[in-house]
């Protein structure tokens, strides 16, 4: 190492580093203690949250998830609970887990840069953006027997009763479902002479638009519900969709 | 002894004294005061916390503009919340009818135990903030490519035990916000696809309500006296090992596959 030959003076060093002694473990130790002046002061001036006694006959109105989970229970306004609450979650795990092996592109690797990687970042943050929407609308926006109310309303048990709900007949819900992939598997070979495809190849090309399509399907199913009240795309005895 | 006497033998004293304070200094630190390259480099490997580090890293890692600090941050607060949690350990009993109780006497009897539960219950909350923050900043700065794919992988892994760490401490107080907000999530356990005895296909694989995914998770039909007792064995031993575990490997990576990321 070159700080044994220079010992006593000032070494010169590799490339653009510097000791981690001083510069970086002071601003660690900076970073600990703001934190932790920052928890107590909120601890101190706001109590954490305890409701009564558990009681297994009065179920609360609204039962709410822990914040963090509320944007999966808010989807099972739109879903069945096995799409909702386990499918969904861990298609967002193991895309979150494949996420380096998909993307190829070898630029932007530790810097931070939306130009070199657009696709990427756009598709990424819109998934950001999406979750912690969900966890608004169900953490803020939700009342009793889970009915959406604006911030500036309040909350009450008398409130109209919501639009009935339908579902799609089976062949145009199979059909909607199987043009919908198809429509955009197909899509990105016509841009840019498909590129995309050719960078990617086959395997990964599959599960990036696998994975892409059914979060841009997720949030077209939350429009459909809301716009045409639709209820389930495939309903047929053994599953819903 | 003459006060003359005295002040000729006081220099020789001192650094008799200095002597053997250095002496004992040097058994605790291996390493002088003297701010030096050699001992700024041994003030890092020679300190078992701190050798985490590597004695230099580049100086845009040291920028709180590039890192954001937030997964520090987040190692910091599990941390704290390991201290306050095992703190909060002494006065509360996995039982379903000592709980609540056990609870409330932390906010109105123990010295400071409100401000004890407060901080642990909000420190619970920033880590899952700051936890996925951090995940953003990996993911704009491009560091989970090459060659820290594997370490991207760990660090979902470890996403995901913060989200279960701070679920199953929802539980513990006993109080109706945590008993149904635990009973929401675990009616979505029983709606699995196969394993739930409500989900799709459950018949396949003669799916009931006394022996499905959901049963095995809460140890019984209804969250009762076994689930307080997983929750709290999951939450104050299970997940933080298998977390630590994780994180070791987590930190040993970014060592092993370069040290902080950046441009090449």
């Amino acid at each position: 190492m070159e700080i044994r030959r220079h010992e006593g003076e000032l070494a010169e060093l590799k490339d653009d580093r510097v000791f981690t002694w001083p510069n970086l473990v002071v601003k660690e130790f900076l970073a600990a203690i703001l934190v932790t002046i920052g928890i107590l002061f909120y601890s101190f001036y706001v109590d954490a949250p305890l409701s009564e006694l558990a009681d297994p006959a009065h179920a609360e109105n609204p039962a709410k998830a822990p914040w963090y989970f509320a944007g999966l229970q808010e989807q099972l306004v739109y879903f069945d609970p096995w799409y909702a609450g386990v499918v969904l979650p861990s298609l967002i795990v193991v895309g979150l887990i494949l996420l380096p092996y998909l993307d190829n592109n070898p630029k932007g690797n530790g810097y931070f840069t939306f130009r070199e990687r657009k696709f990427a970042i756009v598709v990424f943050l819109s998934g950001y953006v999406f979750w912690y929407l969900l966890v608004y609308v169900g953490t803020v926006l939700r009342g009793p027997y889970w009915t959406f109310f604006w911030p500036w309303q309040e909350w009450t048990h008398s409130f109209p009763a919501p639009a009935p709900l339908h579902n799609l007949p089976l062949p145009l819900g199979i059909a909607l479902l199987v043009g919908f992939y198809t429509v955009g598997l197909a899509f990105p070979l016509f841009i840019k002479n498909g590129s995309f495809f050719s960078n990617l190849g086959i395997i990964r090309y599959a599960i990036t638009m696998g994975l892409l399509l059914t979060m841009i399907g997720t949030a077209g199913k939350i429009l459909l519900r809301l716009a045409f009240n639709i209820k389930y795309i495939i309903a047929t005895p053994w599953i819903n969709i | 002894m003459k006060i003359p006497d005295l002040k000729k033998k006081l220099p020789d004293l001192k650094k008799k004294l200095m002597v053997s304070v250095n002496e004992i200094w040097r058994t605790v630190f291996r390493h002088g005061f003297k701010d030096t390259p050699r001992n700024r480099a041994l003030i890092i490997i020679s300190n078992v916390w701190l050798h985490l580090h590597p004695t230099q890293v580049r100086e845009h890692g040291t920028k709180i503009r590039f890192t954001w600090c937030m997964g520090g941050i987040t190692f910091f607060v599990f941390l704290f919340e390991l201290v306050t949690g095992i703190l909060l350990m002494y006065y509360y009993t996995p039982d379903v009818n000592k709980a609540y109780a056990d609870i409330a006497d932390l906010m109105y009897v123990v010295p400071y135990g409100r401000l004890l539960r407060n901080t642990h219950r909000w420190g619970a909350h920033a880590m899952v903030i700051t936890v996925s923050i951090h995940m953003l900043r990996v993911f704009l700065s491009g560091s989970y490519k090459a060659p820290r794919q594997f370490n991207w992988v760990i660090g979902v892994l470890l996403l995901l035990l913060t989200f279960l760490l701070s679920f199953t401490g929802y539980l513990l107080p006993w109080d109706q916000l945590g008993y149904w907000a635990i009973t929401v999530g675990m009616n979505m356990g029983r709606a699995t696809p196969f394993l739930g005895y409500e989900g799709p296909f459950a018949n396949l694989l003669g799916m009931t309500i006394n022996n499905d995914i959901r049963f095995a998770l809460i140890g019984g039909t209804t969250i009762g006296a076994p689930a307080l007792l997983r929750a709290y064995v999951w939450h104050c031993v299970a997940i933080p090992l298998i977390a630590a575990a994780l994180m070791m490997i987590h930190f040993w990576r970014i060592r092993k596959d370069g040290g902080i990321s950046g441009r090449l």
